[in-house]
């Protein structure tokens, strides 16, 4: 085996002075009972959430990890390839102290167990039914991140565990996950939905005055009369789940606040997710959440040892002497990929660096990019490795 | 011309004829990137083409860096030869409120219906309603004959097409089938009337054999394991799969046995070491010893990569690549791009 940065995923604090996010020590804290991953899309959130709950049950914890949409093989790996919306037992490696379970979010299933739960079963079966709720249930924007909060409520609810990580559906922005469950609820009580809903001869049209007919003759033009009888039964039956929901969302946002609750923001050293990344903290701090730090995920720290001092300008024209002389191809491939490492690297360290003087006491760890995917768990457990390597403690 | 038409067979040549090319891929694999580089390739030699956006991002202004585009078919690039390319940044609500007047003359109801929030609501509790409405622009385009801009039903069916061909930016594979399948999407919600009649028309647009859907991807497993699920699900749908574009390539840097050996057990230190002595850089032991592990983490992607990409062949599409640029993608790079593209053998 060939030791360097590339093979072992060992990350590193960077040596600006910054503090370093102890992943050990909060993993070890038994007053931490929800980590909860979040950042924007494809950065490493399932991957993080699954390689801080493999790392807690070999350091002795019980967690049971909620993941959202896991690439196959990672969740093959984890034996949650079924989405069946129960946490399953993960077979660990030998030595571990604790034990580790998994799932895989289902939204929709999640969705119609809470409405089976606050409707009456005639109501649930008509809701079940409606054409609209097929559509809210599955592939309302916002309806994911909604069921990933409701499901951590149940989890919590339940005692079973010591330790909840919960990963956050894939969005374009990391701050949807704490926008789109609001907006779920604005839109189910939108002035639209109840004024489409409203039977015609009820208050709501006479409020909205000269016109109305025009307007309801046009949606019932385009759409046919079937989607407004829909849709009215639809708000009638939704509402008295309604308020159930409301009620359940804000008891679950107010969980997030405790202070048994971690957030990891996750990034990648690109310019949109470093960005996103900072949005996030600021907003988590906004809303009085308790942040645990940013990982700073696949990154591309310098080979320890000699290559850390060659600069990217000697690498080159060493490397153009040696093509010129048509001589030694492997070490000028060497010396070119270094070259392209540094310039990689300094592009990286000026993100991290902008980051953390924007925001001085934030706390980051790095995690170096592995030359494959991470697919199983020993590829898990060198994330956790790293991870915990960044504080130093490994 | 007819050089290429005899000439040996290209991968991009299965685009030929075809009139409405969709362009998905993961997000950020380069669809927006590879849709306005694909739309000036069908452009060449007098070509007329409209690239059209169509998840409100302003992906091709940023682009082009141009300020926002408005909901407006625009001449943006012309392409040597005197082919050019209009952009049009779609968005739900214009259409809808375009549609209303279209095929209504209502346009006051569509105003009401805007003040309402009602535009909001079809773009967020059915969703297949806004993407009926995406998709009806871009098919309405594709289906448009020269001297009716605007009512198709009133041109002249044997007038020219009005444009050539027309590439859609389209959404990222994760939601491509269910966004192309406007069809069932709306049968749940409105089984007739005309929003229905409007989605049978555009479906049979995205199901003639002149339409197909491109899939960017890159040379790793998740944008691949996509490539391969979103062909599959199109195919049930009964669309065509047209070519797999693999983009950001990076040629390797070390011949076959090299590479081998670094894979698997790590670079030859003496030779790295006996090179760098040469180039006469300080400390050639160390610096073998040091730089090994990027040798090695080189080695391995390569073979990822290979093995991703000959799994990709298997698909049976035809194959394309594209290079990574350094330093992004420029309007140099953008004619670059659609350079390589002409070259693989892309064409009308
Ligand atoms: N440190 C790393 N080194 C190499 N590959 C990594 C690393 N971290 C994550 N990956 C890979 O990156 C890809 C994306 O990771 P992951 O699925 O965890 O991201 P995500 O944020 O959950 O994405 P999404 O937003 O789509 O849910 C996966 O293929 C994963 O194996
Ligand atoms: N061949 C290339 N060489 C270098 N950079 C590229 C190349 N193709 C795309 N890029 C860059 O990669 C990034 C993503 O490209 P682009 O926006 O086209 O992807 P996308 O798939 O449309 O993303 P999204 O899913 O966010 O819409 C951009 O910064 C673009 O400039
Ligand atoms: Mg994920
Ligand atoms: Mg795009």
């Amino acid at each position: 085996m060939n030791p360097g940065p590339e093979d072992d995923g060992r990350a590193n604090r960077g040596g600006t002075g910054a503090k370093a996010l102890d992943t050990d020590a909060l993993l070890d804290d038994p007053g931490t009972r929800i980590i909860v991953c979040c950042g924007a899309g494809g950065v490493g959130k399932t991957t993080t959430a699954a390689a801080l709950g493999l790392r807690a049950a070999e350091r002795g914890r019980h967690p049971v990890v909620i993941t959202v949409d896991p690439a196959r093989r990672l969740a093959q790996s984890m034996g949650v390839e079924a989405l069946d919306n129960t946490p399953r037992p993960v077979p660990l490696p030998e030595g571990a102290r604790g034990s580790m379970h998994a799932m895989m979010l289902d939204m929709k299933r999640t969705f119609d167990e809470v409405v089976e739960e606050h409707a009456d079963p005639e109501r649930a079966r008509q809701i079940l039914a409606n054409p609209f709720y097929q559509t809210l249930s599955t592939s309302f924007s916002g309806t994911q991140e909604y069921m990933a909060m409701e499901k951590l409520g149940q989890l919590r609810q339940s005692g079973d565990w010591d330790l909840i990580v919960v990963d956050t559906p894939p969005s374009r922005s990391a701050l949807d996950f704490l926008d789109a469950p609001e907006r779920l609820g604005r839109f189910l009580d939108g002035r639209l939905i109840r004024f489409l809903s409203a039977p015609a001869s009820t208050g709501a049209f006479r409020l909205l005055g000269a016109g109305f007919n025009l307007v309801t003759s046009t949606i019932g033009r385009i759409v046919g009369k079937q989607f407004l009888d829909d849709l009215r039964s639809f708000v009638s039956a939704f509402d008295t789940v309604f308020g159930g929901f409301q009620k359940r969302a804000e008891r679950t946002y107010r969980l997030l606040r405790t202070p048994g609750t971690a957030f990891v923001v996750v990034a990648v050293p690109d310019t949109d997710a470093m960005r996103e990344a900072s949005y996030f903290v600021d907003r988590l701090a906004g809303d009085a959440m308790p942040l645990a730090g940013v990982v700073v995920n696949r990154t591309h720290p310098l080979p320890e040892g000699a290559g850390s001092s060659l600069g990217a300008a000697d690498a080159e024209s060493a490397a153009a002497s040696l093509e010129e002389g048509g001589v030694h191809p492997l070490a000028s491939a060497a010396l070119r990929l270094h070259a392209e490492r540094v310039r990689v690297r300094g592009r990286e360290v000026g993100l991290r660096d902008a980051l953390l003087s924007s925001h001085p006491d934030l706390r980051v760890a790095e995690v170096a990019a592995l030359p494959e995917d991470v697919h199983d768990l020993e590829g898990l457990r060198r994330i956790g490795g790293a991870l915990a390597a960044a504080a130093g403690g490994r | 011309m007819s050089d290429r038409e005899h000439g040996p067979q290209h991968p991009g040549d299965a685009c030929a004829g075809a009139r409405l090319h969709i362009v998905t891929g993961k997000g950020g694999t380069g669809k927006t990137t590879i849709a306005a580089a694909l739309a000036q390739a069908l452009a060449a030699d007098g070509g007329r083409v409209l690239l059209v956006e169509v998840e409100g991002r302003q992906g091709v202004a940023t682009l082009l860096g141009s300020p926002p585009l408005p909901y407006e078919e625009r001449e943006m690039l012309s392409v040597p030869g005197g082919g050019s390319v209009s952009v049009l940044a779609a968005d739900a609500e214009a259409a809808l409120l375009e549609y209303l007047e279209m095929f209504y003359g209502m346009r006051r109801a569509g105003q009401a219906l805007n003040r309402l929030g009602a535009v909001d609501f079809a773009t967020t509790i059915a969703p297949g309603l806004r993407d009926v409405l995406l998709t009806g622009k871009a098919t309405e385009a594709v289906r448009r004959r020269r001297g009716a801009r605007r009512r198709p039903s009133a041109a002249d069916p044997s007038a020219p097409f009005h444009y050539d061909a027309v590439v859609m930016d389209a959404p990222p594979t994760g939601r491509i089938s269910q966004f192309l399948n406007v069809n069932s999407e709306v049968a749940g919600l409105a089984r007739v009337g005309p929003i229905r009649n409007h989605a049978d028309k555009v479906m049979e647009v995205i199901r003639s054999d002149r339409t197909l859907v491109h899939f960017v991807t890159l040379l790793e497993e998740m944008p691949a394991q996509e490539t391969r699920d979103g062909i599959a699900e199109i195919s049930e749908l009964g669309l065509a799969a047209g070519m797999v574009l693999v983009n950001m390539a990076r040629p390797p840097l070390l011949d076959d046995a090299s590479l081998e050996a670094a894979a698997s057990g790590g670079p030859d230190l003496d030779a790295l070491a006996a090179g760098f002595g040469e180039a006469r850089v300080e400390n050639p032991r160390e610096l073998a010893a040091s730089l090994a592990g990027e040798v090695r983490g080189h080695a391995l992607r390569v073979r990822l990569e290979r093995r991703v990409r000959s799994d990709l062949e298997d698909l049976g599409r035809p194959l394309l690549e594209l290079p990574l640029l350094a330093g992004g993608v420029d309007r140099a790079a953008l004619d670059e791009l659609t350079r390589r593209l002409a070259e693989q053998g892309v064409r009308r």
